[in-house]
């Protein structure tokens, strides 16, 4: 596969604060299953227990600082996904979070620009391939950096498992 | 170079490695508990391997929902159970062998220095106090390794932390850390190893650096790492490894940060909701009524520690209203607690023993907290709802402090009541 892959994702932004953790994403108490959908019903139910039913699919989740910190739980971005979230945009994230959201496949954009910028409910279009991303709402643009070389073959496969398997690990 | 660099180099088999540099290093212990280990298992179940890469080289720790709190996590531990037994994997501990993860494989022997240790836990971290390089992964990475014995890294910045000085009395490990992450912040050594060093290290014995190398991870760092000094070997060598002669000290250069503590600045600390960083003096401290105390976990679930709360629970009650839980990190932990009486001054004093288990502190079972209580912890998060609701409230001290406070029913410095 190629960059060509990358899809442009529209969708209507849910804001946050600095320091969402991964026990605010999903809390402790719903991590014994491994189904998405399942999860995601949970999604975000640590800082706002009515947040699933307000995101529609492809919506988009932008946060502060230490996007993810906390618990190694890789059911927080399994949730974001299950819950119907396309992309996470924040001005930093924790490194174990990152890392699993490069493994399972979940768009993550690290830009304290964007994050700074971004109103709840704003529609944003990230366009990877273009390395923007678009405020439909506001009129603004941004350019975002491109992944390292050695994260973005891991995404281009869909993930570290493909990738080690293709790789012939 | 950096302690951690010089040990990723010579896994890496290169000569030096630059900060941000990606590195594929094969790993000598990959952990995985109850929670984290069913993704981990079903990744490594995609390769269509046969078995693990070294079934001596895989830790399986059934010690967050257990003993079982419902049943889906005793469906979660049937499939860890199951792949454990079928798979004959060496390392695997449950029921009446299971401790908290990261006490009981130190104490097993199963860390030594120079290892590269990943784990599906966030406090993997904990063993850089034994000279290895320890982090935290997701599951899929912990998963991949299984198959394949190696994980891709980022080699990290390191900063160095000169520690001299001694402790005042009532304060240790727990307290240079908070006191250290209050001054950092939760993203003060983002991404990056804390390496420790210095004269002062001579005050803070292994069990003491075990608690402040668990918490690394909440100032966002990557690694912490102790040097491997007469503390450690003894440790090492009484838990079966043989540890010496080995060079593990930090450098003097290739460190792009260094901070200075001098221990004698160290009050009692205390973390008030909802993040590690808020760390204050215990006098400084608001004095809130708690509805429970909790001894123990991961971060101080050692005989160290319950030495120290017994010291100052000892011929007394806990306050009225209060509930009590001691958490023992591992068997061998309950064991000595039980023979040196120390269960007898905790059930004299009212509070109830757990079995091992991580239980209350990530808000799984065994002691959650209802809308509006109050718990003081020795344990390592005072996130926003995680030992229960999520209008309740978690504060982080040393095992004295809580113990203190739990005479009193509100946070208290053990030097005013001692």
């Amino acid at each position: 596969m190629s960059d060509t892959e990358y899809k442009t994702i529209t969708g209507k932004v849910h804001k946050f604060g600095d320091n969402i953790n991964t026990d605010l994403i999903i809390p402790a108490t719903h991590l014994v299953t491994t189904d998405e959908i399942e999860l995601g019903s949970h999604l975000m139910e640590g800082e706002d227990p009515h947040f699933r039913a307000k995101v529609n699919e492809g919506d988009i989740l932008v946060g502060g600082k230490d996007f993810g910190s906390g618990s190694s739980r890789e059911h927080a971005p399994l949730a974001i996904k299950g819950g119907g979230i396309s992309c996470v945009i924040a001005e930093s994230f924790a490194r174990i979070f990152f890392r699993n959201c490069i493994n399972v496949g979940l768009v993550v954009v690290e830009s304290p620009e964007i994050s700074k910028s971004t109103n709840d409910g704003d529609e944003l279009c990230v366009d990877l391939k273009e390395g923007k991303v678009d405020n439909l709402t506001s009129g603004n643009s941004f350019s975002i950096a491109p992944y390292p070389e050695f994260m973005e073959k891991i995404i281009n496969a869909g993930g570290l498992i493909n990738y080690l398997i293709q790789t012939g690990a | 170079m950096s302690l951690t660099r010089r040990i990723l180099a010579e896994k890496a088999e290169k000569e030096s490695l630059k900060p941000n540099d990606y590195i594929e290093v094969p790993v000598d212990l990959v952990l995985a508990n109850d929670v984290t280990a069913q993704i981990a298992l079903k990744e490594f179940g995609r390769f269509g391997r046969d078995t693990v890469f070294d079934k001596d080289k895989v830790a399986l720790v059934l010690d967050h929902f257990t003993p079982n709190r419902d049943i889906v996590s005793a469906e979660q531990c049937a499939f860890v159970r199951r792949f454990a037994l079928e798979h004959e994997i060496t390392h695997f501990f449950d029921c009446g062998e299971v401790g908290i993860e990261h006490v009981i494989l130190p104490e097993k022997g199963l860390i030594s220095p120079g290892m590269v240790v990943i784990g599906a836990d966030s406090h993997t971290c904990t063993y850089g106090a034994l000279g290895a390089f320890a982090t935290g992964v997701g599951s899929t990475d912990a998963g991949a390794a299984m198959a394949t014995g190696k994980v891709w890294l980022r080699v990290p910045e390191a900063m160095r932390i000169e520690i001299h000085g001694n402790f005042h009395h009532w304060v240790g490990g727990k307290d240079l850390i908070l006191y250290l992450i209050g001054k950092i912040g939760v993203d003060g050594a983002y991404y990056k190893s804390m390496e420790f060093t210095g004269s002062g290290l001579e005050h803070l014995s292994v069990e003491g650096r075990l608690t402040a190398a668990n918490m690394v991870i909440e100032a966002g760092a990557k690694n912490g790492l102790f040097p491997v000094d007469h503390f450690a070997v003894d440790y090492l060598e009484k838990a079966g490894v043989e540890a010496g002669p080995v060079e593990i000290k930090p450098d003097k250069y290739g460190y792009c940060e260094e901070i200075s503590i001098n221990l004698w600045d160290i009050e009692p600390q205390v973390a008030l909701p909802p993040l590690p960083s808020n760390s204050v003096a215990v006098l400084e401290a608001p004095h809130v009524k708690l509805d429970q105390v909790v001894i123990g976990s991961c971060t101080n679930g050692r005989i160290e520690d319950l030495r120290l709360a017994a010291e100052v629970l000892r011929g007394k009650r806990v306050a009225k209203g209060v509930r009590v839980i001691i958490l023992p990190g591992s068997p061998d932990v309950y064991r000595k607690a039980m023979n040196e009486g120390l269960m007898d001054v905790f059930m004299d004093a009212g509070a109830i023993i757990s079995p091992p288990t991580c239980g209350p502190c990530l808000g799984g079972h065994m002691g959650i907290l209802a809308a509006g209580e109050k718990a003081l912890a020795t344990t390592n998060r005072n996130f926003t709802g995680r030992m229960g609701h999520r209008e309740s409230e978690v504060y982080l001290s040393n095992p004295a402090v809580a113990a203190a406070s739990a005479l009193t029913g509100s946070i208290t410095d053990p030097g005013e009541i001692l």
